[in-house]
């Protein structure tokens, strides 16, 4: 149930994500979404793409380091409070939340909102006996 | 002034014949009671009654870095561990450090020669010494600390560190001497401005300076800032430690090596060749008087001149001209040696990571600076691939260059095969 995510490490000087969108446009790979995570000195784009392999081979052949990270993806619908009903089930039952992101559909009913857990096992099995929709990788990477 | 006026200015035909004496002495000593030097010598074909000259020193083998690790801890040691009285360590090449043995004796030797060094910068038993050098295995903090208490001065041994402090300290204790390194020293005068302290109404009068090269800009920068006479004073654990060799006060030119405690050689450290007294090359020490770990014919690495020409000052003694290079990879931060190969060793230990890095050191204000940047391996990226465990084994590599080596780096991961092609394991951004 859990969805893949490609993570690059990117050095924070000019051009560095400039060439990893370069590498991911050349080979017609479309992004979902996005996240930044960043310190002084380095950052890590995470992607959620629609060919997860082909983006991890392209970037590695790019000379990018690059890892397949599994994440947690839950439809939640897009208003007030939507966030906050899944925030409320996990941390309930201690699970811990890395970091998340998130976007919205194309219809504009629902978002989808992409989770780091400590503990992603647990995590789908308190959600889904919660009735929220844990979208599976396939689905999302064909939005 | 002398300390040990007799010796200091000993005529040079009686210092050849006392060095001559010594050094046969060593050599029946550690021949039989080394088994290093047997085999060394046995390998050489020589014995210690082949040496009958100063001349035949050049046919003894040399040492180096590499047999003190070979030999770690204390494998050159020349007397039982029950008669050594204190243990002192260095960075050694790789991950061990170099151990040094002191017996009751070298202890007392050690301190009469600092006695020697604090005298012929004009500092007597009224002066109060501010001993900023490091206290504990490093060699610096208490080979000045008992050199001063031999000649009954009085010491503040406050160490290195927390600037703040020491020029309260310097203010309020009143102290007309103070030692540590020469960019420590810059540092304090910079801290000073920002405190808004006038330096120039402490006491202060001399300073002793050491432990890293300093140019003479720097020199006269400390001197101005300070409004003291800074000297410069040498020394290597190898050999003793502080003391081996001293400025005198004629004229800013050059140290005097003690040498009716060790022999100079200036050698081509490519080819090992003596060279002329008085042309740039590598030093290399014989200590003649130390018990507990003699070393005959050290290599110290550092690449220098030897000046000949009679001083003023009286001592016969040769001099030698500050060590601003180095023959080997050793890198000295903030008065800390240390050698690439260690950084290696550190990383090597660290689970994933590949040794893949750069040293990068340059001026932070006045102290040295050290980035160390490391290319994030496969291994620790596709494990984690999360900010938190990259910044964990960012704090371990701070960590661990502190723990062993005692400095503390800026530690930055860089992408994949950035640094190869960089080439150059370390790249040094000061100007001395």
């Amino acid at each position: 149930m859990q969805v893949e995510q490609i993570s690059i490490f990117l050095e924070n000087k000019p051009g560095t994500l400039q060439q990893a969108t370069r590498v991911l446009k050349d080979a017609n790979i479309n992004i979902r979404t996005l996240s930044v995570a960043e310190t002084a000195d380095f950052g890590i784009l995470r992607l959620i793409v629609n060919d997860v392999e082909k983006a991890n081979k392209v970037l590695k052949d790019s000379g990018f380091q690059v890892s397949k990270t599994p994440v947690v993806a839950v439809e939640v619908p897009d208003r007030p409070g939507g966030l906050h009903s899944v925030m409320e089930a996990v941390s309930k039952e201690g699970i811990n939340v890395e970091y998340l992101y998130a976007f919205v559909e194309k219809s504009g009913e629902n978002a989808v909102i992409l989770f780091r857990f400590d503990n992603p096992e647990k995590a789908i099995d308190i959600l889904t006996k919660n009735n929220f929709t844990v979208v599976p990788g396939k689905k999302l990477y064909e939005f | 002034m002398f300390y040990n006026e007799e010796f200091e200015t000993l005529p040079r035909e009686a210092l050849k014949a006392l060095q001559l004496k010594r050094l046969q002495q060593v050599l029946q000593r550690v021949y039989h009671t080394v088994g290093f030097y047997k085999k060394s010598f046995d390998r050489a074909q020589i014995k210690p009654s082949d040496i009958k000259s100063l001349g035949d020193l050049k046919k003894l083998p040399f040492i180096t870095r590499k047999d003190m690790s070979d030999n770690y801890p204390y494998g050159l040691f020349a007397v039982p561990m029950s008669n050594i009285v204190r243990l002192h360590a260095s960075s050694g090449t790789t991950g061990r450090s170099a151990v040094f043995g002191y017996t009751k004796h070298d202890v007392e030797t050690w301190s009469d020669l600092v006695a020697r060094c604090l005298v012929a910068a004009g500092i007597t038993k009224n002066d109060i010494i501010h001993n900023a050098f490091s206290y504990g295995l490093f060699t610096g903090g208490l080979g000045l600390h008992y050199g001063a208490e031999k000649i009954d001065a009085s010491v503040i041994p406050i160490s290195g560190g927390n600037a703040k402090r020491q020029l309260m300290i310097l203010r309020d204790f009143g102290p007309t001497v103070i030692c540590c390194t020469p960019s420590y020293a810059l540092h304090l005068a910079q801290e000073a401005k920002t405190m808004r302290l006038d330096l120039q109404s402490f006491k202060l009068r001399v300073g002793i300076f050491g432990a890293e090269p300093w140019s003479k800009t720097t020199r006269e920068e400390i001197e101005k800032a300070f409004g003291i006479t800074a000297l410069d004073i040498y020394g290597l654990s190898e050999v003793i430690g502080p003391g081996v060799a001293m400025e005198c006060m004629a004229g800013h030119n050059g140290m005097h090596i003690f040498e009716d405690h060790f022999i100079v050689e200036t050698i081509n450290p490519q080819t090992g060749e003596v060279l002329p007294e008085g042309q740039e090359g590598e030093l290399v020490f014989t200590s003649l008087s130390r018990e507990a770990i003699p070393l005959l014919r050290y290599r110290s690495g550092d690449i220098s001149r030897l000046i000949t020409e009679p001083c003023r000052c009286g001592r016969t003694h040769i001099k030698m001209e500050r060590a601003l290079k180095r023959s080997d990879d050793m890198l000295i931060i903030s008065g800390v040696n240390i050698f690439p190969a260690q950084v290696e060793a550190i990383l090597v230990d660290i689970e994933g990571l590949e040794p893949r890095y750069q040293l990068i050191v340059d001026k932070a204000g006045a102290l040295d600076a050290l980035e160390l940047q490391v290319e994030v391996s496969d291994k620790i990226f596709s494990d984690s691939g999360s900010v938190k465990e990259l910044q964990k084994i960012e704090q371990r590599i701070v960590k661990d260059m502190q723990d062993y080596l005692g400095v503390e780096p800026r530690v930055k991961l860089v992408g994949p095969n950035t640094l190869q092609k960089a080439g150059d394991k370390v790249i040094d951004k000061r100007h001395i």
